[in-house]
């Protein structure tokens, strides 16, 4: 029997239920490294831990016949492939965090109805693609583009989407980003999901039955807060070129570049503060501020920035040659180019499988499936686009390319034959039994642009500014 | 390794390719007969088209194939063509607005997901449009040709069930509903749950009346409608318009002898009907449909412009469809000599006897002769023998008028 646990939000509780229904597990924490786990109770039970919204996945293709994660990703799952073999089995009662649909209080939309007046294309950033689509459906949005983003959803309305889907533990969160949620599309908990042939066939009652929620909080839900004219000051207007600066790893090494380029921009480092709005200088938030007029700055995730420059909502961005090639692997034709190595922040993408595997190189990999040992070659990968024309470029016939976020090195081998992966220096990888069959590329840090010529002088005078100080800090 | 077809596709044999093609023949010469030119719209083209206010419903939005274009990087999806109608608007509105009267006509597949993949996902269909009026005359004129196809085709009894956009809409009207649920309810009548309708709750005697006889009773005579009218009360000047309208389209088909029956639970189709709505039915099969759209034009960003149009499900016709007439008597061409000139002279009289409409194929060694009416042995020199396999006789001739007259001669 097998079981799949969430990482990160859920983890703490997930633990203290665990603990309570008396599993007897070791190691299932925020320090822990490994992502297998034994249960002291019962000796047959294997548990991973997986990011949140790898686990319904995991669960509908049968790898494990019950996971625990929010409702936010079994709804995300099941809106796409409602014939998924996924059932909902119980509320466990935690981890409430509910979906908003949100614009930006300078938007002058009140509510869901005024959207499509509101905006000729109406550009929606989310985490949570599908439920995005399903409501742009039903509303009945004229025209509409889905941006799926990694996270940082808050901090793109207005000038770099106009609605965001988004969680959000509390309503009362989005004045400070000076969001207004337009409605309230899911009221999400931590759930227990099961597979449901595993339902239909094993007997997984004893399971069942430890796994009781104490407690489910029923508290009511608050209200919208109702939207009134001059909630917002309007946006100052005026032109501004808008530049992307990574969140994450990157950031340390992004930030003391910066400063050697001599770009004097504050909030960016140092721990990010609660809001996106800007607090003190040595406090760190999404918007940072710069002593240069006319220049705009937002902290999201790197792997979301070669679309977002794609589609002109940012002129500049710090990202990685990795998400930069996952992108145009995918959008051959975008405008997206490199302007500048940055040399920091150094990665090799390689290909990946378990040291048990016999396969050397991907031309043993490959024979593996010709022979029929490897059926079907399941490959994953953060870089959904690069797994996949890795794939096609080698001839893996009858591959199934399984997306995650994050944590990809604890797909193998049980749950992927091969990973396609970043790394620095080779250690996590041998440290979960792996080994580098394959290298494709070395990756570094880098600043892009948009291909099209700036609309204005007063912007190529901006951007060849920030890009000669950052050339000039490279060299 | 076998890699089967994918889920809900159809692979086309050559007896089922025999019945498609002569059923698009049929159509072809019918609606060119007719005036209507033939159009053919891509299989791809952006979602919005069909996401614009009031086209397609959002259930069936949510069972199109879309997905992003490698230049897709605005989020904007484009679609594998979920139905024939929008794309022709569109096809009409980008190349020939303008005209008065537009007779459009159309063979092609669109795509629903249908999650069970027993249904078929592809389908085919034989459509036409008539843009550019809202006379009756019009809606009349599409249900006749609906009809000739199909009397050709030799399929029948035709039943044409009649209902009315308009009516439906009247009555969804009564029951004092926002628009949002008006629209929902709209929908799920238009997917064939007439059902919702049964539920409206009325105080007014009258019109529960007319609603019962409307879902009771189906009419097959334009009084029927005077029947509802009467029954109606002081709803009936909401619903005057369209009970008048179903009339005149139900009068005049009484006067062309088409029979109909008026039948409010048929009402399925898309959400951009705006008038009479008609279904195609052979022994229980639904094997067409069409209506009036006279909103679809200006929602798709044109003038306004009225239109109506009907599709034939080739997948259901194919299943109604016999093949016909006998098979070309085929030929089979056996190199006595297998040099050079002697594969040359083969070619030669292979095609002359092709040009003469037989069907010849060159013998590769591998299929048994008993398939062949003829087989033809040929010599390098140009000698012929001709085997008549239905007779046995055997003649030994020297050219190829010789060989053309034998044939002539057996049928």
């Amino acid at each position: 029997m097998k079981l799949a646990l969430p990482k990160g939000r859920l983890l703490k509780d997930t633990a203290a239920l665990l603990e309570r229904a008396g599993l007897g597990l070791a190691g299932y924490d925020e320090q822990s490294r490994s992502y297998r786990l034994k249960s002291s109770r019962f000796p047959d039970l294997f548990l991973k831990v997986f990011q949140e919204r790898d686990i319904p996945i995991q669960v509908a293709i049968g790898n494990y016949e019950l996971g625990i994660c929010g409702l936010d990703w079994v709804e995300e799952f099941l809106v796409k492939y409602p014939s998924g073999d996924l059932e909902r089995v119980r509320d466990l009662g935690y981890g409430r965090s509910d979906l908003y649909v949100v614009a930006s209080g300078h938007a002058g939309v009140s509510s869901v109805e005024e959207i499509n007046d509101g905006f000729d294309r109406v550009r929606i950033v989310s985490e949570y693609q599908n439920l995005a689509e399903s409501f742009a459906l039903r509303q009945r949005l004229r025209r509409f583009s889905i941006l799926p983003i990694w996270g940082a959803g808050e901090i793109y309305p207005p000038e770099s989407a106009d609605l965001a889907i988004i969680a959000e533990t509390s309503v009362g969160n989005f004045a400070s980003y000076a969001l207004v949620p337009l409605a309230r599309i899911l009221t999400s908990r931590a759930f227990l999901i099961a597979n449901r042939n595993g339902l239909a066939k094993a007997d997984l009652s004893e399971l069942l039955a430890y796994l009781q929620p104490f407690e489910v909080e029923t508290e009511a839900e608050t209200p919208l807060p109702a939207i009134t004219a001059g909630m917002f000051e309007k946006a100052t207007q005026g032109e501004k070129i808008r530049l992307a600066l990574p969140d994450g790893h990157l950031l340390k090494a992004a930030a003391e570049f910066l400063d050697k380029a001599g770009l004097n921009i504050r909030g960016y480092s140092g721990e990010m503060g609660e809001g996106g709005e800007c607090g003190e200088s040595e406090k760190a938030t999404r918007r940072p501020t710069i002593d240069l007029p006319g220049v705009m700055i937002k902290v999201i995730r790197p792997q979301d920035m070669p679309l977002q420059v794609a589609n002109e909502n940012f002129d500049l961005a710090i990202t990685g040659e990795d998400w930069l090639n996952d992108h145009l692997y995918r959008f051959p034709s975008s405008p997206v180019k490199e302007i500048l190595k940055l040399g920091f922040g150094k990665v090799t993408v390689v290909a990946v499988v378990s040291e048990d595997l016999p396969a050397r190189d991907t031309h043993e990999l490959r024979d593996l499936v010709n022979g029929g040992l490897l059926p079907t070659i399941r490959v994953a990968s953060e870089y959904v686009n690069i797994a996949d024309k890795y794939a096609r470029d080698h001839h893996l016939a009858r591959c199934k390319i399984i997306p995650t976020w994050g944590a990809s090195e604890a797909f193998l081998p049980e749950d992927a034959d091969l990973l396609i992966e970043n790394t620095e220096t080779g250690e996590t990888l041998a440290k979960h039994n792996l080994k580098v069959i394959d290298t494709l590329f070395e990756s570094s840090a880098c600043l892009i642009g948009n291909e099209n010529p700036p609309e204005t002088d007063f912007k190529r005078e901006r951007i060849n500014y920030i890009v000669e100080a950052l050339r000039q800090a490279s060299s | 390794m076998k890699v089967p077809k994918c889920k809900g596709m159809r692979d086309l044999l050559p007896d089922d390719m025999a019945k498609f093609r002569r059923i698009e023949k049929v159509f072809r010469d019918c609606s060119l007969k007719w005036g209507y030119d033939e159009v053919r719209t891509p299989t791809l083209e952006y979602l919005h088209l069909f996401t614009a206010t009031g086209t397609l419903t959002p259930s069936m939005l949510g069972r199109v194939y879309s997905f992003l274009d490698w230049d897709g990087w605005s989020g904007e999806r484009v679609v594998l063509r979920p139905e024939g109608t929008i794309p022709t608007a569109r096809l009409y509105l980008e190349n020939l607005a303008g005209g008065e009267i537009t007779r459009l006509s159309y063979v092609g597949n669109t795509f629903t997901f249908e999650e069970t993949g027993k249904e078929r996902r592809e389908r085919w269909q034989c459509g036409v449009e008539l843009i550019g009026t809202s006379q009756p005359l019009a809606d009349v004129e599409l249900m006749l040709l609906a009809s000739e196809v199909l009397g050709k085709l030799g399929i029948g009894p035709l039943e044409v069930k009649l209902c009315h956009a308009g009516l439906i809409k009247a009555l969804i009207g009564e029951l004092g509903l926002g628009t949002a649920e008006q629209t929902q309810i709209f929908d799920q009548i238009l997917e064939g749950n007439i059902k919702a309708l049964a539920e409206i709750k009325t105080e007014d005697v009258d019109l529960k009346r007319a609603l019962a006889l409307l879902l009771d009773v189906t009419g097959s005579a334009p009084g029927f409608l005077e029947n509802v009218g009467a029954l109606l009360g002081k709803a009936l000047p909401r619903f005057e318009s369209s009970l008048s309208n179903l009339s005149s389209i139900a009068e005049l088909l009484s006067t062309m002898d088409c029979p109909y029956q008026i039948d409010i639970a048929s009402g399925r189709g898309f959400e951009y009907y705006t008038g009479v709505m008609f279904q195609f039915y052979v022994s229980k099969e639904r094997v067409g449909g069409g209506g009036r759209y006279d909103d679809l034009i200006p929602l798709v960003g044109g003038p306004p412009v009225p239109a109506s149009g009907f599709a034939l499900y080739v997948d259901q016709l194919m299943d109604l469809v016999k093949l016909e007439g006998r098979p070309v008597p085929r030929i089979l061409v056996q190199p006595r000599d297998s040099d050079v000139k002697g594969l040359k002279v083969c070619f030669e009289v292979a095609r002359s006897l092709r040009e003469a409409g037989y069907l010849v194929e060159l013998d590769q060694g591998k299929k048994a002769v008993g398939d062949y009416r003829w087989l033809l042995s040929v010599s390098g020199e140009g000698l012929f023998r001709l085997t008549d396999q239905a007779t046995g006789r055997k003649s030994e001739l020297t050219s190829e008028a010789e060989i053309l007259k034998i044939m002539g001669e057996s049928g």
